[in-house]
């Protein structure tokens, strides 16, 4: 024990926040950040929901070059290839490398079953071509063009995933349908995010009787299954509307029940933010409510509003797809992915040629990575993740 | 608790008049009344109407008053159990409807009931066992089952029972049975088709149910008195259901009022789907053609089954709950 007694002592100078610095463990650059970068960045960690980012993009990115992708037009029929199944990309021919190429197609009438029936005749091939000139189109109705990024080869076909009952190429109808189902879930949540902001900020706001009311609203719409009432005034929209009229009726139809969930989040948040002192600064210095909800309010919590309406979009494209698919809400010669479905309703036609369920596929994973862009943003928002 | 049951059933007396009310304006939304429908329908199939016809159904319901009026007449009828007369049909909706709306009561407690058994054990298990591969697998699992619309999965799978086994499994009865009074054996056949839609339209609220109940769960599993207990010896089962269980399970109760209305929404679809005879098909069948006092009656069965239904789940959390009966229902 002979170190009793001893103290030590250290010589190096006294530096009051070193301690601080090295204990925080935080980069000088996360510091300085601005909000917008760390969620940016706690976004990032979060793997999947970056990937789903991407995903959506790309669709996004893709239905405003719908024409140029698509081999064929929407409505182009090929009367000798009705309800053909999809033609298999080929790479090689009799062990000789071609690149991508699809044989040509024979068609025949079984007189018996009354089935079409097509055989590959391995004898043609057509190559596929990229960046080649196919079906003429009017690019978003403004000018005349022809180019597409896949066409068949000269003479042939290219039906990737299959044609319809009309001989219409899937491929091409299913990007055509993204144009629709994609939209009207945007289109839908930013008229429901409006009413949402200002019937829950109103009442936030106010309170009282304003709160009251609104409060009841929510809960009653709340109480009310949507789908049964969805249908009921997507069948009371007039038959001789034109379809572009339709498609703006039903994003309205959807926005008119679809508020209520963020309505309550912009009202909670505000009752306990309209007694904070910059409010009641901005009330003394006489700003008007609208712009005290608005201005200073509002912007408090954006972002938790823009990741919950990322989560209030998959519904919309979902009841959209769902009401189309019955028959009540978009109807041909429109085309979204819930009216590419309704050909599925009969399962006669499913069991003989499956690929017309194939629309399925792109509405499930674009309500699955809106969950995971949701779900992601939501973690990415919240400062205490 | 007689205090919070009488402020309850009056919330529903008031949230019944305001759906009677909105339902009626939808009704009356497509242009014209039900007879002029009816009538262009008829001549346009070149036959002539009956002019006593017309008379006594625009008497019977009031067309030629006012809309004020009209609503009470219709508001009133559905109170004595009157809803009104199907032109489709050419019935009363009464007699149209037939134990439609007993086997869509059916339908829908039993998927709640599913729901619940499903949702329950797994729901307890991901929590408990958080980040390993079966709480991985479950959760993917879940995740799929929320992103698939329901009448898609029940397309799925009468595709694959289509190409699997050659049957069709639409349907809520054997074909024999149909139209049949009710018997033993046809109960009994009702019970051997009912799991496939209950299993359909409950898939999605069985993921949202397991995915809440986890999150609440380990909430609780965080907090001070688990730690607690853990030190005071008590075994880990013995802790998980004396506390942390009771407290989560709460919100699992109170769930109800976000999971009926998801689930009477996707039984109507799916009924649509699977032709089941439930009020679904109907309903569709009669916006499609306009048959809009049937529709309205649909409309107000679903949502009566809607609020019916939270009433009994809100007096059964009253009666689990001493907080929610002592503030008035106040949540």
């Amino acid at each position: 024990m002979a170190e009793t007694g001893t103290h030590y002592v250290c010589d190096a100078p006294f530096d009051p926040v070193a301690d601080e610095a090295a204990g925080s463990g935080l980069s000088d650059a996360y510091l300085k950040a601005s909000q917008g970068q760390l969620i940016w960045w706690r976004f990032k960690r979060h793997k999947v929901a970056y990937a789903a980012l991407f995903v959506l993009l790309f669709s996004y990115f893709s239905i405003i070059v719908t024409e140029f992708l698509a081999p064929y037009n929407l409505h182009t029929r090929h009367t000798d290839y009705i309800f053909l199944p999809p033609q298999q990309v080929h790479l090689f021919h009799d062990g000789l490398f071609i690149g991508p190429f699809v044989y040509g197609i024979d068609g025949v009438l079984n007189l018996d079953t009354l089935e079409r029936e097509y055989s590959e005749d391995t004898t043609r091939i057509y190559p596929i071509r990229v960046f080649c000139s196919g079906d003429p189109y009017k690019f978003w109705g403004l000018f005349d063009a022809d180019n597409h990024l896949i066409c068949p080869g000269e003479g042939g076909t290219l039906f990737l995933l299959g044609t319809d009952k009309l001989g219409r190429d899937m491929l091409s109808r299913l990007l055509y349908g993204g144009r629709i189902s994609l939209t009207v879930g945007l289109i839908g949540v930013g008229l429901s995010f409006f009413l949402g902001l200002l019937l829950g900020g109103v009442a936030g706001y106010f309170g009282g009787w304003v709160d009251n009311i609104v409060q009841r609203a929510i809960e009653i719409l709340q109480s009310l299954p949507h789908l049964p009432l969805w249908m009921a005034l997507t069948a009371a929209l007039p038959v001789l509307w034109s379809p572009l009229l339709v498609y703006f009726g039903l994003t309205i139809i959807l926005a008119l029940l679809g508020w209520t969930g963020l309505a309550r989040a912009v009202r909670s948040k505000l009752l306990a933010l309209r007694e904070e002192d910059f409010c009641v600064a901005a009330q003394l210095m006489g700003a008007k409510p609208a712009r005290i909800i608005s201005w200073h309010l509002l912007p408090n919590f954006m972002s938790h509003l823009i990741a919950s309406i990322t989560l209030a979009i998959p519904s919309m494209i979902l009841a959209e797809t769902a009401l189309s698919f019955l028959g009540l809400g978009l109807r041909p010669p429109i085309t979204s992915w819930g009216v590419l479905l309704a050909e599925a309703q009969n399962i006669e036609a499913v069991a003989l040629y499956p690929w017309i369920m194939l629309p399925m596929l792109p509405v499930v994973i674009t309500v699955l990575a809106f969950n995971f862009l949701g779900d992601g943003l939501r973690d990415a928002v919240d400062p205490h993740s | 608790m007689i205090h919070y049951l009488v402020n309850r059933l009056v919330t529903m007396a008031v949230t019944l008049a305001v759906i009677s009310v909105l339902v009626f304006t939808i009704i009356q939304l497509p242009p014209g009344d039900y007879l002029t429908t009816y009538i262009a329908e008829l001549e346009a199939q070149g036959e002539s109407v009956a002019d006593d016809k017309i008379k006594f159904l625009r008497e019977q319901y009031g067309l030629d008053k006012s809309l004020v009026e009209q609503y009470f007449v219709w508001a009133t009828g559905l109170l004595h159990g009157d809803l009104g007369y199907s032109f489709e049909y050419e019935k009363p909706v009464a007699e149209v409807v037939g134990d439609r709306m007993f086997l869509s009561i059916l339908l829908n407690a039993a998927t709640i009931m599913f729901v619940y058994i499903v949702a329950f054990p797994i729901g307890v298990y991901t929590a408990v066992n958080q980040y390993s591969t079966g709480d991985y697998f479950l959760s993917f699992i879940g995740l799929l089952g929320l992103a698939t619309p329901n009448f898609l999965l029940a397309l799925i799978l009468l595709y694959f029972a289509n190409v699997w086994f050659g049957t069709s499994i639409g349907g809520l009865m054997d074909p024999e049975f149909i139209d049949q009074p009710w018997s033993f054996a046809k109960a009994l056949s009702v019970l051997e088709h009912l799991w496939v839609p209950v299993f359909v339209i409950g898939t999605a609220g069985t993921a949202g149910m397991i995915r809440r109940l986890r999150a609440n769960l380990l909430d609780e599993l965080q907090k001070q008195y688990v730690v607690t207990g853990r030190a005071k010896g008590l075994s880990e089962g013995k802790l998980l259901r004396k506390y942390p269980l009771r407290m989560a399970l709460n919100p699992f109760v109170a769930d109800i009022g976000s999971l009926l209305p998801e689930v009477v929404s996707g039984s109507v679809i799916v009924s649509a789907v699977m032709s089941l005879p439930t009020t679904g098909p109907m309903l569709l069948s009669s916006l499609q053609s306009q048959d809009m006092f049937l529709a309205g009656s649909f409309l107000m069965f679903l949502a009566l089954l809607t609020v019916v239904g939270m009433l009994i789940s809100d007096i059964l959390l009253g009666v689990l709950d001493p907080r929610i009966r002592l503030t008035g229902g106040k949540r």
